[in-house]
């Protein structure tokens, strides 16, 4: 019994915040280790259909990026409505594609340009015939991995 | 004298208070422009480009699965329209050949996919397509490693899985598309 009495007797200590800046400092490194900074903003809007055989893209560094779809609200004016095709910051047309994927190759060490990926994230309203262009470009550019990018179906 | 003792006492005590503060400042930085969505996608092999038109080699009918996909988003499977959801199914069917069928593949590696849309499909109703002919080839890989190796696709080696998928290769043929419907 006195042990109880005892314990109940003593004031509460101060609950000590000294570690507080560790553990603030534990979780600022997880994010910042996992952070993907975005690399280009968007000028078309993408809204990737839905799938269920989907496969992860393995590195990002390997990666290249091609947006098929509307321009955005605010470059209707100048870019019109129908589809366009977004390569890095600029819309670009299919030809631009050989170039723009040479650019990608400088980053990238030799060994590696066989492992290359193009990513299409294209927007699910947008119709074949752009899509079999860019498609073409692809093949007489000879980057014959290509990833059509989609989200995981919820059902 | 005095004033070396302060000087000393000063640089003893660096204030720590804020460091808490200014971490927390960063924290918020990086918590906002996180984007944690892994990327994720359908990987296809494009045939290599070649200028001359593919030779039209002599095919058996019965080993060509037709898929062609109209304007309109509609399905026409070997002559007949069909429902994109019975397509994984009739897909299987077709490598597999369970009963032997006259009209089926020989064999699930004489079996082609020919897949054929317009320049007016909807890419949605493309990739829908693609993905339930791929899918019924992850089912009929996911059963056969089954019944081989007694584990699940994607646990097995790297040989194992080329020894499954030389029994079943995938052919998916893509046809240049057709222009009739699109959108100017």
């Amino acid at each position: 019994m006195s042990k109880f009495s005892k314990k109940r007797g003593a004031t509460a200590p101060a609950v000590s915040t000294a570690s507080l800046p560790d553990i603030i400092f534990m979780l600022l490194f997880f994010f910042m280790v996992v952070t993907v900074m975005k690399d280009s903003t968007l000028k078309v809007d993408v809204i990737v259909p839905n799938a269920t055989e989907l496969q992860k893209l393995e590195k990002k560094s390997l990666v290249s990026y091609l947006y098929l779809g509307k321009p955005k609200d605010k470059y209707r004016e100048i870019y019109g409505t129908s589809t366009r095709l977004q390569l890095n910051d600029k819309f670009a047309s299919p030809d631009d594609i050989p170039l723009f994927l040479e650019q990608e190759k400088l980053s990238v060490p030799e060994q590696l340009h066989p492992f290359m990926t193009a990513s299409m994230r294209v927007d699910k309203n947008v119709t074949m015939g752009v899509v079999a262009d860019v498609k073409v470009a692809l093949r007489k550019a000879n980057q014959l991995k290509v990833n059509y990018s989609a989200r995981p179906r919820g059902d | 004298m005095a004033k070396n003792s302060t000087r000393n006492r000063l640089s003893q005590e660096v204030n720590a208070g804020s460091m808490a503060d200014i971490a927390f400042l960063l924290l918020i930085f990086f918590l906002v422009t996180t984007t944690i969505d892994i990327d994720k996608g359908i990987t296809v092999k494009l045939p290599p480009w070649s200028e001359e038109p593919p030779d039209p080699k002599k095919l058996k009918t019965r080993n060509v699965f037709s898929v062609l996909v109209n304007a309109n988003n509609e399905l026409l499977v070997r002559g007949e329209p069909m429902d994109p959801v019975v397509l994984r199914e009739k897909t299987k069917e077709f490598i597999l050949n369970p009963k032997k069928m006259e009209n089926l593949s020989e064999s699930p590696t004489k079996a082609i996919i020919s897949l054929k849309n317009d320049r007016g499909t909807k890419y949605e109703t493309y990739l829908e397509v693609y993905n339930e002919l791929k899918a019924a080839y992850n089912e009929i890989w996911e059963e056969k490693s089954q019944a081989k190796f007694g584990k699940p696709y994607e646990a097995l080696t790297t040989p194992e899985k080329r020894d499954v998928r030389t029994g079943i290769p995938m052919i998916i043929s893509e046809a240049e598309p057709t222009d009739f419907g699109e959108e100017s």
